[in-house]
């Protein structure tokens, strides 16, 4: 392969929102060209939402991402809450973070056992796996399913959430049903280990490859930072939630429709690794042990390993929302009246909400005029955040590799990328690498 | 032989094929009776020789009707699936601006290079056999339909609003706790869930085949709404199928 003549195909591919794009072009075994290009259909939600009541907002901007569509849900709220100087009861802000640790688990296991897990054992995707690894199969959907159970009895529902409104929650569980939650989530720790049993001896598998970055995310002292925090670089340090915007400093490439950020170097990661990287203290005792199986220490710079992060907040997630579960039973759950619908006065202003979601760091920033209708609005996904990165660790990756088959570097090329869990479309198998 | 089928997506938010992953331990069940072919968000194959797509996301851009044009040309059943696909869904709000402002406030000087038009549901390009309505699709409306669709029958979809399933639940209205909703005109089959969960029927799974907009937006101005306000009730999720008029 060393000498090998690689010819791209360098268009913009007319392919549906989705699809992630490498494009390789060696040659003489020289790389002349490594890409990393985003052709989804733009939707324009920011845009869509001026003119909107502040009411409206959460529900339209659900909508940018079915697979954390409770954490865009919550980024929301907290914008415009911040924006309209509205305060949540610590009961809700409990809830809320119940609601953010069922969407990180239903989705972090979605990406483990549905489309990583695959890679791993050398198939196409899961449906074989159906018939070759029954009860392993069988194991990760009865996690996703209590995932998204504890979604639906929090949220309403798991994707497109109707019980999160602006200044709490439209309807509530009862402590009855947070106590089976609470039980249900105990039982799930046999299938957890399992689950990680099963990745570890699975883990050689992934490249042993490392690039130096920077990673961001949401920091607390009191907490693994995933509802609430301020900012946090293992560069620079920490700053306050307004000034997201430099450390976003969104630009925007022609290949792809998808804007790309960089902060104090070229690229920046978030998500699962950076987490654990910044707030790895604070991390559930199991969550920990968990992380030592897999000689994960912070800082790791291997992207491979976000994989393995992601597993280890699961398993934090799982701890977390038994203790808080327990506190909202010490506390007394307090009952709200049926279709509560906090009564807040709109006013003119800006709100800056941050939100972990299972991607890595998401911001929504909403400015509303004097009757509560939205003026501006600025979403920065974490997807957007990663591109730089992702391209990178590509041109990075590829010298290392360019001795193996070309078959064998589409699957690495397509491994790092899907180790990012971009979306679930890109993080699939369907990452097209062109090279001829 | 187990029909083939296929899954597609265009501008959405993927939450209605995430619904499949959803139906966990009957996606077993459902893959004794189907084979997929073609799924992007869970498999690397592909193949185009498939009996029914699914499809899921609006139609915003020119260059996406070809391939919607060859999937109809593959597929002998073309469904549906969540609301972007069945009625343009939250895409057609932009619809009411113009698309080249719309373009310039979230991509600024560089928005020539990005190609869009209006945003439309499917059948605006191709014929389609089938729908699941809802933003997202419920997985049970979805089995329903496959079911029906594999004993080659159509598919039942409700032509009354939601209010009817909305007064069955026993549900306050809406409009009775001085709130505002749209159920009024809003195709029923979800079983008024959103109004079940505390709030109020957003309109996601578009409007029945004949509705009475004008007393909706009378109601709606009877409990105080000016008319640019309830009209603007109806841009949520209506918006192409109001343009089409």
């Amino acid at each position: 392969m060393k000498n090998q003549n690689f010819d791209i195909n360098v268009h913009y591919v007319t392919r549906v929102e989705g699809h992630g794009n490498i494009f390789v072009n060696v040659k003489e075994g020289r790389i002349e060209k490594c890409e990393w290009a985003i052709p989804e259909a733009p939707r324009f939600f920011e845009a869509m939402v001026v003119g909107r009541n502040f009411k409206e907002l959460h529900h339209v901007t659900s909508r940018i991402c079915g697979i954390c569509s409770i954490g865009h849900t919550l980024a929301s709220l907290k914008a415009t809450e911040a924006a309209l100087g509205v305060k949540i009861s610590e009961q809700d802000l409990k809830l809320r973070k119940l609601a953010l640790h069922g969407e990180n688990m239903q989705s972090h296991i979605l990406h483990l056992g549905f489309l990583v897990l695959p890679d791993l054992l050398g198939v196409g995707s899961v449906i074989p796996l159906a018939s070759s690894n029954p009860a392993e199969v069988k194991t990760v959907l009865r996690l996703h399913r209590l995932a998204n159970e504890m979604s639906n009895l929090i949220c309403g529902r798991t994707t497109h959430p109707q019980r999160l409104i602006p200044g709490g929650f439209s309807k509530i569980p009862s402590m009855k049903e947070l106590k089976t939650l609470r039980k249900r989530l105990k039982d799930s720790i046999p299938d957890l280990q399992a689950v990680a049993g099963l990745i570890k001896t699975l883990a050689p598998k992934l490249p042993d490859f490392t690039r130096e970055t920077e990673f961001i995310g949401l920091t607390s002292p009191d907490e693994y930072a995933l509802y609430d925090g301020i900012l946090g670089s293992t560069d620079t340090g920490t700053a306050p939630v307004n000034d997201y915007l430099t450390y976003t400093n969104e630009y925007i490439v022609p290949i792809s429709t998808a804007k790309r950020a960089k902060h104090a170097r070229d690229s920046f990661m978030v998500g699962a690794l950076a987490r654990f990287n910044l707030n790895y203290d604070k991390l559930s005792p199991l969550a920990k042990k968990t992380a030592e199986t897999f000689n994960l220490k912070p800082v790791c710079h291997n992207p491979f390993m976000n994989n393995i992060a992601q597993l280890v907040e699961v398993v934090h997630s799982v701890e977390d929302s038994i203790k808080l579960i327990n506190e909202l039973e010490a506390s007394g759950l307090k009952s709200q009246s049926i279709y509560n619908n906090p009564d807040i006065k709109p006013k003119a202003g800006r709100g800056v909400g941050a939100v972990e979601v299972p991607r890595g760091i998401l911001y929504h920033d909403y400015t509303y005029n004097d009757k509560g209708t939205c003026t501006k609005a600025n979403c920065v996904i974490p997807t957007n955040q990663n591109h730089a990165n992702i391209e990178l660790d590509m041109k990075a990756l590829l010298p290392q590799i360019l001795d193996k088959t070309e078959k064998e570097i589409e699957l690495n090329l397509e491994m790092l990328v899907r180790a990012y869990d971009p979306c679930i479309s890109c993080s699939t198998h369907y990452v097209k690498v062109y090279f001829i | 032989m187990k029909p083939k089928v296929a899954f597609f997506d265009f501008a959405g938010c993927e939450g209605d094929q995430l619904q499949i992953a959803n139906l966990e331990e009957d996606i077993l069940t459902l893959l004794g009776q189907v084979e997929v072919v073609s799924f992007r968000e869970v498999m690397k194959e592909h193949s185009d020789n498939y009996d029914i797509a699914f499809i899921e996301g609006s139609c915003t851009r020119l260059q996406d009707e070809d391939r919607l044009k060859q999937i109809r040309k593959n597929a002998k059943i073309v469904v549906a699936i969540g609301s972007c696909a069945t009625i343009g869904g939250i895409n057609s709000l932009r619809n009411y601006k113009e698309i080249d402002d719309v373009k310039k406030a979230v991509y600024g000087e560089n928005a020539r290079l990005f190609d869009t038009y209006t945003a439309r549901p499917i059948d605006a390009v191709i014929p389609v056999d089938a729908y699941v309505h809802g933003c997202p699709m419920t997985k049970e409306e979805f089995l329903s339909v496959v079911k029906s669709l594999l004993m080659g029958k159509k598919p039942e979809i409700p032509n009354y609003p939601v209010c009817v399933e909305c007064k069955k639940n026993e549900n306050v209205c809406a409009f009775e706790r001085g709130q505002y909703c749209v159920g009024t005109v809003t195709r029923a089959g979800c079983n008024s869930c959103c109004v079940n969960e505390g709030t109020i029927c957003w309109g996601c799974r578009g409007l029945i085949d004949n509705p009475n907009e004008n007393s909706e937006k009378e109601v709606l101005m009877k409990y105080g709404l000016s008319i640019d306000d309830a009209i603007n009730k109806f841009k949520l999720y209506f918006g192409w199928q109001e343009r089409r008029k």
